[in-house]
C-alpha cells in the first residue's frame, strides 16, 4: 500500500503499517533486554548479599555507575565505542546489550531490596534441616524473593518498553525511528505522532492491568 | 557406643564486648530428655543455636555420637569444616524455633517434604509419602494441603515440629517452642512434644513452662548469666534447689 497524495485519515492505515513493523522491533528489543537486566541483575544481588568482600563492592560500583549515566549514553558507547576495540554490534543488538547492562543495574536494587524482604529465620529453617546456603537461595529464597519482586519487575518492563524509543538513536528500525522517517517524508507530523503514541499506549496498557493485578495478589500472600 | 549422645566442653560466645556463654559443659544420654530453664538472657537460647551452629561458638567444642560439630582435627588443630558437611551434620539434628519459620511459599505437606526430597534426596513419591506419615505423626495430616498463613500458631508450630522429624535426626532441641502462642494454643504443641518424649527421642528442650519441664525432661538444667548453676533431676532441681539464684528464679515464677 502507497500513501496518497490527498494525505490525513485516510493515510492512516498505511502509516499504522510501518509503525507496526516498528512495534515488533520495539518488542524485541524489550524482551531481549529485559532478558539480559533480569539474568544479569539476579547474579549481581546474589553478589551483593554473598560473603565475598570483593563481589559485593565489584557491584556497587557498577550498580553506580549504570545509575549515573543516561541509558542513551551507554547505548552510544556500544554502538559507537565498542568499535574502537573491533567489536561492531548492529543497531538492534547494540540497543539489546546497551539497555539489557542499564536495566541490570536497576534489577540488582530489585532483586537486593526482594532478598532484604525476607525474614533470617527463612533461612535458619531452611539450614536447620540440612539445606547448604546453595539449596537454601534455590528453594527458599529466590521462589519468595521472585514473588516480592515481580510488581517492580513489572513496572521496570513497562519503563523498558518505552525508554527502547532511545533505540532510534542508533537507527534501530523501532517505532519511533519509523515515525522520524514518516514525519520527514510526509510532514503529517501530528498524526503519526498522536499514531505513536497510541502504540505505545496499546503496548503499555496491559502490562500495567497485569502489575495492578500482581500487586494485588501480592498483598494478599504476604 | 556408650558415650553420652551430645556434649558440649567449654563453649563459650561472645556477642561484640558481651559475653553471653561463660564455659558450658553439658553431656545427654541417648534418649534423655533435657530441659534448660533459666532467667531471659542467661543464654539457653544461645546455647541451643551453637549447638547445631547457627550460631557459631567463640571458644569450645561440641560433639555428636563423639563426632566433632562444625570443625575437624588437622595435625592436632581444630579448624572450621566446609558449609557441605556442616549441612550434612545439621540434617542429625531438628530445630524448632520459637517463631516456627515455616516457609510460606509451601503448604504444610511440602515445608515437611522439602527436606527429605531435596535434602536426603529421597525420590519424590517417598518423601511426600513419609511427610504425611510425619503430619499424622503431630496431628496435622487433615492440613496437609493448607499454606502457613492458614494455620493457627500451633498448627504452624506442629508443622515445625514434623519438619523437623521428617530428617530423622538424632536429637531435637526446641528453642522455647510454645513462647510465640497464644494461651489456649500451648497444650495442643506441648501434647506432641510430651508423645515424642514418651517414644523415647532424646531432645533438649529451652522453656519458660516449668510444670512442662517438670513432666517431660529427666534432668532440669538452671542457667544464669552464661553458666550452668545448677543441674539434675526435676525433683531435686526444681523441689529442692541447692543455689540461692535457683531458688529466686523459682520463686519469682511462682509469685510472678
Amino acid at each position: 500500500m502507497e500513501a496518497k497524495g490527498g494525505g490525513g485519515i485516510d493515510n492512516i492505515p498505511y502509516y499504522l503499517g510501518i509503525l507496526l513493523q516498528g512495534a515488533g522491533i520495539t518488542v524485541t528489543i524489550t524482551l531481549g533486554a529485559l532478558a539480559i537486566a533480569v539474568v544479569l541483575g539476579l547474579v549481581l544481588a546474589a553478589f551483593k548479599v554473598s560473603r565475598i568482600p570483593f563481589a559485593r563492592g565489584f557491584v556497587d560500583i557498577y550498580v553506580e555507575i549504570f545509575r549515573d549515566i543516561p541509558p542513551l549514553t551507554s547505548l552510544f558507547i556500544i554502538y559507537f565505542g565498542l568499535t574502537y576495540i573491533g567489536i561492531r554490534l548492529d543497531p538492534i543488538p547494540a540497543a539489546i546489550v546497551g539497555l539489557g547492562l542499564n536495566g541490570s543495574a536497576y534489577c540488582a536494587e530489585i532483586f537486593r531490596s526482594g532478598f532484604a524482604a525476607l525474614h533470617h529465620g527463612q533461612r535458619e529453617a531452611a539450614a536447620a534441616i540440612g539445606m547448604t546456603p546453595g539449596m537454601a537461595m534455590r528453594h527458599v529464597v529466590l521462589p519468595q524473593a521472585l514473588r516480592i519482586t515481580l510488581p517492580p519487575l513489572g513496572n521496570y518492563g513497562i519503563g523498558l518498553l518505552k525508554d527502547t524509543a532511545v533505540a532510534s538513536a542508533v537507527a534501530a528500525p523501532e517505532i519511533l525511528y519509523r515515525a522520524r522517517n514518516l514525519a520527514t517524508e510526509t510532514f503529517e507530523t501530528p498524526l503519526i505522532y498522536l499514531l505513536v503514541a497510541v502504540l505505545y499506549f496499546c503496548l503499555t496498557f496491559p502490562l500495567a492491568r497485569l502489575v495492578d493485578r500482581l500487586e494485588r495478589k501480592r498483598r494478599s500472600w504476604s | 557406643m556408650d558415650g553420652p549422645l551430645l556434649k558440649t566442653e567449654g563453649l563459650c560466645k561472645d556477642f561484640g564486648p558481651l559475653r553471653v556463654l561463660r564455659g558450658v559443659d553439658l553431656a545427654l544420654r541417648q534418649g534423655q530428655k533435657m530441659a534448660l530453664v533459666g532467667p531471659s538472657g542467661s543464654g539457653k537460647t544461645t546455647l541451643l543455636r551453637c549447638i547445631n551452629r547457627l550460631e557459631v561458638p567463640s571458644a569450645g567444642h561440641i560433639r555428636l555420637d563423639g563426632e566433632l560439630i562444625g570443625e575437624k582435627l588437622d595435625n592436632g588443630r581444630y579448624v572450621r569444616m566446609s558449609e557441605r558437611d556442616l549441612a550434612r551434620q545439621r540434617m542429625e539434628m531438628g530445630f524448632v524455633f520459637q517463631n516456627f519459620y515455616l516457609w510460606p511459599h509451601l503448604t504444610a505437606l511440602e515445608n515437611v517434604a522439602l527436606g527429605p526430597w531435596r535434602v536426603r534426596g529421597l525420590p519424590r513419591e517417598e518423601a511426600f509419602h513419609l511427610a504425611r506419615n510425619v503430619l499424622d505423626q503431630v496431628h496435622m495430616g487433615h492440613k496437609a494441603g493448607e499454606y502457613p498463613e492458614r494455620l493457627s500458631g500451633g498448627q504452624q508450630q506442629r508443622v515445625g515440629i514434623a519438619r523437623a522429624l521428617a530428617q530423622q535426626p538424632k536429637l531435637l532441641l526446641f528453642d522455647e517452642p510454645t513462647s510465640a502462642l497464644d494461651p489456649e494454643l500451648v497444650g495442643e504443641v506441648l501434647n506432641v512434644i510430651h508423645e515424642l518424649a514418651q517414644e523415647g527421642r532424646s531432645m533438649v528442650l529451652v522453656t519458660h513452662e516449668i510444670r512442662f519441664a517438670r513432666d517431660v525432661a529427666d534432668e532440669i538444667v538452671f542457667m544464669d548469666d552464661g553458666v550452668i548453676v545448677e543441674q539434675g533431676p526435676p525433683a531435686s532441681v526444681l523441689d529442692q534447689p541447692k543455689h540461692e539464684r535457683t531458688r529466686r528464679f523459682l520463686g519469682q515464677l511462682r509469685t510472678g
